[in-house]
């Protein structure tokens, strides 16, 4: 092998035009394919983000109020409303919500651990609930108590309420105890006074799913306020176990039968955690199958020009072939010969690829707040492209392994 | 000799069906993939309100302070105080203030269920400001603003539900369980993105519903039913003292006609704010912008970032055809080196050979084209996938997008042939002879 390298570098000179294309065509294929890979196991990593809830059982009611209502009354109204819920024979539990995981948007609230602090320690996703909430949602403890039905208080539109007890997330606990002390401290969240922590459930997701909450993912903390928004609230009910299509059917009537003066719209003031679930992550997966597509289209098409290319330099050198051929050059000898070739000019392009590739990423992290690409994403690439020039190369190879040692005589 | 040379391309097209396959199919995929992500990214990217879109701004004030704000950009939107403060001033030629209100209206009577309306509290400027057409009727007048009058505007789509689409102006609609006299009915109006109110849309959502005076709703307590973004220790409780803290929710636009104007209103922007340091209100330093309807769509990114990735990407794989179909033209030509050293020994010139080679690419691009074209209108249906339901909507293969597509085929198709057809022009005729 090592030994044709030299003719085969003498060849291409000559053929300058078809090796620049075909090393720029797998030089860009490469910088494109590994940016696609890293974007598609990005976004499906976004796909399989924990919502924290019992999904097979939750579902979600958008209830607006369709008459100005004063805060006590729209109380009175949403524990009647409640108290209708968990008494259907399907429905587990319900709680009443200012927002739910995955529900895109979001209320968040800056967590600081004095009163005065001017910088926020972090940031965290704010839920508000009753103490049917946890049990509601299907998080679980993992330590301190749930809220006593006396510390739930009711909140209507756009009134502070700061709570003097809180549960929070597992993430935020550690973020903000990091010696996993959480539980019994207490910190500040925009208000006066403090909230203690008396409660720690395991993983609940934030409203949003976009980029620029990240920041804050995972914590959360919730609050022991009963919504009593003038405006609405959500109502989250958990069905019990396979019971999830009836609660869905039986809730709204429950609902109207309390009160006909509602809004519960008919196209999409319900849904369950499939459809909350796919909304949140809709452009996830449309990008991530885009993206696969793109690859698969793109890998076959250079795979293609190659096979072109190179049957078109086959013919071209016939004669040449013949002629080595009858020289003493072996089948495996010619075989090797455009495998080697083909290999050559794949680093070639590889090498260029890998750079270019680095370079797309990197105008992606500063254009898009994107993540550095990890060199396991082009190296698989690099591999993948080797490859596939070697097959690509392998049928016009063979043909032009069975060029016969008679065609050095013809025509000439 | 151009059809001869079209006849010619189509010949020999057919003569290597296999290659001919793989340029056409590289060339559709290729353009088609680019016309499907632009034919997104030109729906989100556009000038809602092209004529007016340099004389409209929208005013910010930087209500919270180096610490607060967002790393040196005031806030998007003014709290209630400073949203009085410019309004009271009105030191533009149109002004409005606005936000987003949320009601539900009864269709028919008290035995249907309940509608819900989306809509805006907006000043009467609004109307010529952002030339909403009507179908009946018009806006309400300066003094109605004044008077926080109980007028509506109202869509033609909340018109069709209500009054099965007459004329009802003069009539009455009730809204949240309070009354309101129909002064107008807009025609169907949606401007995409929606750059009055990027501040608590993504700029694609449904059309509204009906627009009321924001005086008015401020009379009736009305909680904005959009965004709302507060910093530091929140304290409110009442309505009055929600007025008072530092939330920010209210959007103002102003229309400015000259260059001395947007000068002028910027120097009262900064001084509005120089004057709130002085009286205690603010701790820092003026910090004010005034950008204009395409200036804040950039800053509010409108663009969803899987739009502009996904136009790159089909660009690039657009590249990536195009380079492969320069390597197979080249394959192709060349190997009629004798062909074309049989016409050249006869008598054509150069520049014929290099017609005859570029109007062949040309077939190949229409080729191409066609079939992208049919990729494109599968595609167009199909970027439901990719983008949500009201994004995905406003991606259409219309007039101007199958000539582009076609153009762009061609086009590029005749440039990737540049070389290879040089190259086919500069075959050596004797060479060639002489070995066969």
């Amino acid at each position: 092998m090592s030994l044709q390298i030299k003719p085969i570098l003498v060849a291409l000179r000559r053929h300058k035009a078809g090796t620049v294309l075909i090393a720029l065509q797998i030089a860009l294929t490469l910088a494109i394919v590994c940016n696609a890979l890293f974007i598609i196991h990005q976004r499906l990593s976004n796909l399989s983000q924990a919502s924290g809830v019992d999904e097979a059982n939750v579902f979600v009611i958008r209830n607006q109020w369709a008459v100005d209502k004063t805060t006590p009354q729209v109380d009175a109204q949403v524990k009647a409303d409640l108290l209708a819920l968990r008494q259907l024979p399907s429905v587990r539990d319900a709680a009443p919500a200012s927002g739910y995981p995955l529900q895109g948007g979001g209320w968040d609230n800056y967590v600081t651990m004095t009163p005065d602090q001017a910088e926020p320690t972090t940031d965290a996703a704010v839920y508000t609930g009753d103490e049917h909430l946890l049990d509601t949602l299907g998080s679980r403890l993992v330590a301190g108590r749930n809220f006593r039905a006396d510390e739930v208080v009711p909140q209507g539109a756009q009134e502070t309420i700061i709570p003097p007890v809180v549960i929070v997330s597992k993430a935020l606990a550690d973020r903000l105890f990091p010696d996993g002390s959480a539980l019994g401290k207490s910190f500040y969240a925009m208000g006066a006074t403090p909230s203690t922590i008396i409660g720690i459930v395991d993983v609940l997701h934030r409203q949003g799913t976009d980029q620029g909450s990240n920041i804050y993912a995972g914590q959360v903390l919730i609050w022991p306020l009963r919504a009593a928004d003038a405006r609405g609230l959500f109502y989250i009910v958990r069905a019990k176990p396979g019971q999830l299509a009836a609660a869905m059917r039986e809730a709204p009537k429950a609902l109207y039968a309390q009160n006909r003066k509602r809004i519960i719209a008919p196209r999409d003031g319900i849904q369950d955690y499939a459809q909350v679930r796919h909304s949140a992550f809709d452009s996830d997966r449309g990008m991530a199958i885009l993206m696969g597509v793109i690859c698969v289209v793109l890998l076959a098409i250079t795979a293609a020009g190659i096979v072109g290319l190179t049957s078109f330099w086959v013919g071209q050198r016939r004669k040449q072939i013949g002629v080595r051929r009858a020289l003493g050059a072996t089948r495996g000898d010619i075989l090797s010969y455009f495998l080697t070739e083909n290999l050559l000019i794949g680093v070639g392009g590889v090498a260029v690829g890998s750079l270019l590739a680095l370079s797309i990423n990197l105008w992606m992290v500063s254009e898009f707040a994107m993540a550095r690409i990890s060199m396991l994403y082009v190296a698989t690439g690099v591999i993948v492209l080797l490859l596939l020039g070697q097959g690509a190369v392998l049928a016009p190879a063979m043909r032009a392994a069975r060029v016969s040692p008679v065609e050095a005589t013809r025509s000439v | 000799m151009f059809s001869y040379y079209l006849q010619l391309g189509w010949r020999s097209l057919r003569h290597n069906p296999l290659l001919t396959a793989l340029m056409v199919m590289a060339i559709a995929f290729g353009v088609a993939a680019s016309m499907i992500t632009y034919s997104v990214f030109r729906a989100v990217s556009g000038n809602p309100i092209p004529d007016k879109s340099t004389v409209l701004f929208t005013p910010q004030i930087d209500s919270w302070g180096p610490q607060q704000n967002l790393q040196g950009e005031p806030p998007e939107a003014l709290n209630y105080v400073d949203a009085m403060a410019l309004m009271q001033a009105h030191a533009a030629k149109r002004q409005t203030m606005l936000y987003q209100v949320q009601m539900s209206v009864m269709p028919g009577g008290e035995r249907d269920l309940p509608l819900a309306a989306n809509g805006y509290a907006i000043g009467s400027d609004f109307f010529p400001m952002f030339e909403v057409p009507f179908e009946y009727g018009s806006g309400w007048s300066g003094q109605d603003d004044d008077a926080r009058a109980g007028v509506v505007v109202i869509s033609a789509t909340l018109n069709q539900k209500l009054f099965g689409g007459a004329d009802s102006v003069g009539r009455t609609v009730s809204l949240n369980g309070n009354d309101y006299r129909v002064v107008g009915v807009t025609g169907h109006w949606n401007p995409k993105p929606r750059f009055f109110d990027l501040f608590s849309t993504q700029g694609f959502e449904d059309a509204s519903d009906f627009y009321m005076p924001f005086t008015r709703a401020l009379d009736l307590k009305m909680r904005t039913g959009g965004r709302n973004s507060c910093r530091g220790k929140l304290a409110f409780t009442t309505w009055e003292s929600y007025l008072q803290s530092n939330c920010v929710w209210i959007t103002p636009w102003v229309e400015l006609d000259s260059a001395a104007d947007v000068a002028r209103y910027r120097r009262f922007l900064q001084n509005y704010a120089a004057d709130q340091q002085h009286a205690g209100r603010f701790a820092w330093a003026s910090n004010v912008r005034l950008r204009d309807v395409m200036q804040w769509l950039d800053y509010e990114h409108v663009v969803p970032a899987e739009s502009r990735i996904s136009l790159m990407v089909a660009l690039g794989f657009f590249v990536i055809c195009l380079v492969n179909t320069i390597g197979l033209l080249l394959a192709k030509f060349l190997r009629r080196a004798g062909e074309i050293s049989v016409r050249r020994a006869l008598g054509a010139t150069r520049r014929e050979i290099y017609t005859q080679y570029l109007i062949e690419a040309g077939t190949v691009g229409l080729a191409g084209g066609v079939l992208g074209l049919v990729f494109t209108a599968l595609g167009v249906s199909g970027v439901g996938v990719l983008f949500p339901p009201q994004i995905a909507k406003l991606a259409q293969l219309d007039v101007s997008l199958v000539g582009l597509t076609l153009l762009v085929a061609i086009l590029a198709t005749v440039l990737a042939a540049f070389y290879p057809a040089w190259r086919a022009a500069h075959v050596q005729p004797a060479w060639q002879l002489k070995s066969n």
